[in-house]
Parts: C-alpha cells; sequence; structure tokens
C-alpha cells in the first residue's frame, strides 16, 4: 500500500511539474528564460542564408521572437525556434533547418533538446519539412553527405 | 522507482561520437555495439568490468547504424549509413569481414537475422525492406524486394520462431511479410501511431509486437489467427493484428528503442529524454486487453538522448543501454515487489 501511494504521489508531482504548475521558482524562470533565449537567437542570427549572402537576420528568416526556451529541469532547457524562409522551397527550408540545428549541436553551452519548426502558414509542404528537419537520424545521416555537409559549414561559419 | 536499475558501469563506446545501437550475441557473453565513428566494437567482461575485445573499423565508409548476430554467434552483420551491409566472420577475438551486401539506394537503417540462420533482411531510406538468403557457402542472395512502405523504414524485426518479418518506418505504420508461393508479401499493415515508428520488438512466444514511436507512446498488437475465439475478423488465411494496449503519457519525448526481455517478459524502452523505463505486464490482466506498469523509470540514465535498451539474452535483469553521448552503460533490473 506504501509503494501504491508513494508511486501516486510521485506520479502526481512529476504530471503537476510537467504541465507548469508545480511551483519551482517560478517568479526567477521568465527572466531566465529571456537569458536563454537571447544566448540562442546570438548564434542563430549569423547563420548565412544557404543562396543569398545575408545573414538569417537580415533576411528575417528568425527574430528575437522565433526563440522559446523552456526548463525542462534543473539544468537542461527545450529550445523551440520557428523559422520563416524567404522561399517557398522545399529543400532550402530543410537546409536551413539543418543549419539551425548544426550549429546549436556545437555551440550552445547549456543542455538542451531542440525542436525546430517553420512558423506556421509559411509553407505548403511545413509538416514534411517539421518532420524531416526534427528526425534526428535523417539530420545525421544529411550531415555524412559531403556536398550537403560543405553548404551547411559555409552557413554556420563564424563571422570574422 | 529509481532503485529498481542499479548502474552496473559504463564505457566510453564510441568517444566524440554517438552510439546507435547494441548486441548482446546468442550466448549473453558479447554485447557489440556501433556508432557514428563508423566503427563497430565488441564488448566482453573482464573480472568486473567490461572491456573492448575487437574493433571493427574497416568495414564502412559512414555511421553504422545497426548491428546484428546470427543465431548460431558466429557472424555479425552491420547495417550503415553508406548503403551496404557488411557481414563479419568470427574467429576467437577477430571479425573479418566476409561479404558487403549491396543493392540498397542509401542509407541502410536496419539488418536482422531470422531464427533459422538463413535469411537476413535489411531496411533502408529509399523506402524498401530486402530479404536474402544465405546459403551453406556463406553466400548471399537478394530473394525479395519490399516496396510496400511509403517512408524510410527504420528497423526491421523477425518473428522469434516462424519466418515472419515486421518493418517499423518514418511512414507512421508497421508492416508484417510473409513468404507466399516463393515471393514474400506483405500481408498487414499496422496504424495508429501518429508518427514515425522507431523500433519493434516480439514478446517471448512471438503473439504480440511491441512498437514504439516519435509519437510518444508505445503500442502493444496482437496477433489473431483466422478462426479466433475472439471472432477477430481476418482476411482469408492471413493473421489479423489488433492494437490492445497502448502506453502513453510515459515518456516525454520521442522514443527510439524497445526491448522485449526473452526470458522474463519485461519491457524496457529507450527514450529521447535522456532516461530508461521498464513496463510489466498486470499478471492478472486480460490477454485481449493487456494492461502493463511502469516498474522502472530512471531520469538522466545518460547525459543525452537513449538510443537503444537490450536485454542480455541468458541473464536475467542485465540491461545494456547507449546514447548519443557515445556511452554505454550496464544495468541490473530488480522487478519492484508487490507486482
Amino acid at each position: 500500500m506504501e509503494r501504491v501511494s508513494g508511486l501516486l504521489s510521485w506520479t502526481l508531482s512529476r504530471v503537476l511539474w510537467l504541465s507548469g504548475l508545480f511551483e519551482r521558482g517560478a517568479a526567477r524562470q521568465p527572466r531566465i528564460m529571456e537569458e536563454k533565449a537571447l544566448e540562442v537567437y546570438d548564434l542563430i542570427r549569423t547563420i548565412r542564408d544557404p543562396e543569398k549572402p545575408n545573414t538569417l537576420e537580415e533576411l528575417e528568416v528568425v527574430t528575437e521572437s522565433s526563440v522559446e526556451v523552456q526548463e525542462i529541469n534543473e539544468e537542461d532547457y527545450l529550445v523551440i525556434i520557428r523559422f520563416t524562409p524567404t522561399v517557398p522551397h522545399c529543400s532550402l527550408a530543410t537546409l536551413i533547418g539543418l543549419c539551425l540545428r548544426v550549429k546549436l549541436q556545437r555551440c550552445l553551452p547549456f543542455k538542451h533538446k531542440l525542436e525546430i519548426y517553420i512558423s506556421e502558414g509559411t509553407h505548403s509542404t511545413e509538416e514534411d519539412i517539421n518532420k524531416q528537419i526534427n528526425d534526428k537520424e535523417r539530420v545525421a545521416a544529411a550531415m555524412e553527405n559531403p556536398n550537403l555537409r560543405e553548404i551547411v559549414e559555409q552557413c554556420v561559419l563564424e563571422p570574422d | 522507482m529509481k532503485d529498481s536499475l542499479v548502474l552496473l558501469g559504463r564505457v566510453p563506446a564510441h568517444p566524440d561520437s554517438r552510439c546507435w545501437f547494441l548486441a548482446w550475441n546468442p550466448a549473453g557473453t558479447l554485447l557489440a555495439s556501433c556508432g557514428g565513428d563508423r566503427r563497430v566494437r565488441i564488448w566482453g567482461t573482464e573480472g568486473d568490468s567490461w572491456i573492448c575485445k575487437s574493433v571493427l573499423s574497416e568495414g564502412h565508409q559512414r555511421t553504422v547504424r545497426k548491428v546484428a548476430w546470427s543465431p548460431c554467434g558466429n557472424y555479425l552483420a552491420s547495417a550503415s549509413f553508406d548503403a551496404t551491409t557488411c557481414i563479419w566472420k568470427k574467429n576467437q577475438d577477430d571479425f573479418e569481414c566476409v561479404t558487403t551486401l549491396e543493392g540498397h539506394e542509401n542509407e541502410v537503417k536496419s539488418v536482422a537475422w531470422a531464427p533459422s540462420g538463413n535469411l537476413l533482411a535489411t531496411c533502408s531510406r529509399d523506402k524498401s525492406v530486402w530479404v536474402w538468403e544465405v546459403d551453406e557457402e556463406d553466400e548471399y542472395e537478394c530473394v525479395s524486394v519490399l516496396n510496400s512502405h511509403t517512408q524510410d523504414v527504420k528497423h526491421v524485426v523477425w518473428h522469434p520462431s516462424q519466418e515472419l518479418l515486421a518493418s517499423a518506418s518514418y511512414d507512421d505504420t508497421v508492416k508484417l511479410y510473409r513468404e507466399e508461393e516463393d515471393d514474400w508479401v506483405c500481408y498487414a499493415t499496422l496504424e495508429g501511431h501518429e508518427s514515425t515508428v522507431w523500433s519493434l520488438a516480439f514478446d517471448p512466444s512471438g503473439q504480440r509486437l511491441a512498437s514504439c514511436s516519435d509519437d510518444r507512446t508505445v503500442r502493444i498488437w496482437r496477433q489473431y489467427l483466422p478462426d479466433n475465439e475472439q471472432g477477430v475478423a481476418c482476411s482469408g488465411s492471413d493473421p489479423s493484428w489488433k492494437c490492445v494496449c497502448t502506453l502513453s503519457g510515459f515518456h516525454s519525448r520521442t522514443i527510439y528503442d524497445v526491448a522485449w526481455c526473452q526470458l522474463t517478459g519485461a519491457l524496457a524502452t529507450a527514450c529521447g529524454d535522456d532516461a530508461i523505463r521498464v513496463f510489466e505486464e498486470d499478471p492478472s490482466s486480460d490477454p485481449q486487453q493487456p494492461t502493463f506498469s511502469l516498474t522502472a523509470h530512471l531520469p538522466q540514465a545518460h547525459s543525452q538522448d537513449v538510443n537503444c535498451v537490450a536485454w542480455n539474452p541468458k541473464e536475467q535483469g542485465l540491461l545494456a543501454s547507449c546514447s548519443d553521448d557515445g556511452e554505454v552503460a550496464f544495468w541490473k533490473y530488480h522487478r519492484p515487489e508487490g507486482i
């Protein structure tokens, strides 16, 4: 009986925590999330567009409001990025998604899980693209393609 | 809940890379691991620790995604993003690549050996599942190319005792295949998952199949033969499969692997939230509507996504896991009392 009630209270607190209702320094959270979101944005805004000689920020593919950070638990965060591709071209949108993922995987200093989406309504096949860019096996295989890898490397190269 | 899974040890199996998959040999004495460093490593025990006994490095040009031992334990197959599958022959601690299977158009995602030892299955992002026959001279021949899935095929697994094959796909379905008059056909499609199905596992009897998905659920499917007592409709002489249980609300991210212990029936999952979970079927549950309880939950089992969990085939409760952090961990599972 003890074990059952222990399990029940554990489950309950977990459900409440996951749904954001469990109070854990709630007042402190919004500021930390904003700081973290800015850290993320600072890394992605300088990524170059695969086609044009401009950064994603210059082309407004990403803006500060593209980044959302949620706390999963202490020292672990969920980063959600919603970007707006300039052209409704499938492969370019996928390429941008790839660049975002690679840049953050390499440079973001805090422990995180990453979700990348095309902003709703900006693309006809957005569900297809979102599924691909969030499939880590597909991303890993794409990065082993030398041509694709070269393009991504050029896009994420830090400006001098 | 945490005490049900005790850490026995960790090894940095694929440093600076990710470890994608693990496979115990049939004797339960060796563990093969493979990863993004394009290598396969063979681990064995020396006293209390796990040491690397062999490194198979000249086989592949890209990530090795999965490995599978033959039922006799003398061969190891490795599936790679380089579109090939290598067959390695074991000679004591040495492994020699004896054949390379080619044909898939792009990344091979999985390889599995049938219990008879005469058949091998592979699947790929090219949407196909290939069935290969092996003869006594170690010659491999592709006997069927199955194009039933509409997207990337992630995993293939054979039934534990029958020549029945199952595949899991990015198209959100599971398909089942059997041989019919000299050719392989898809005889069932299991729909229900709302996103990519990453892995599959048959229960010890082969009557049930577990599938895990990007939709964060595990589904249990049961086979119903024609003229079954429950009145489940079957088409002709083909068995029918029905989803009899869905485990939802337990995993907070994609579930990459599910493993069904052939000794105890315990179900382990590998999740993108870095945790390992174990479920056990409630003994009093109705076989047509089974219920499973979470008996172990270890958050932060690894520092990154857990990609694979594998039960040792001979030693009860011994579980191996691997992660994007490149590590392999060994665990002892104790079923909690009162279950």
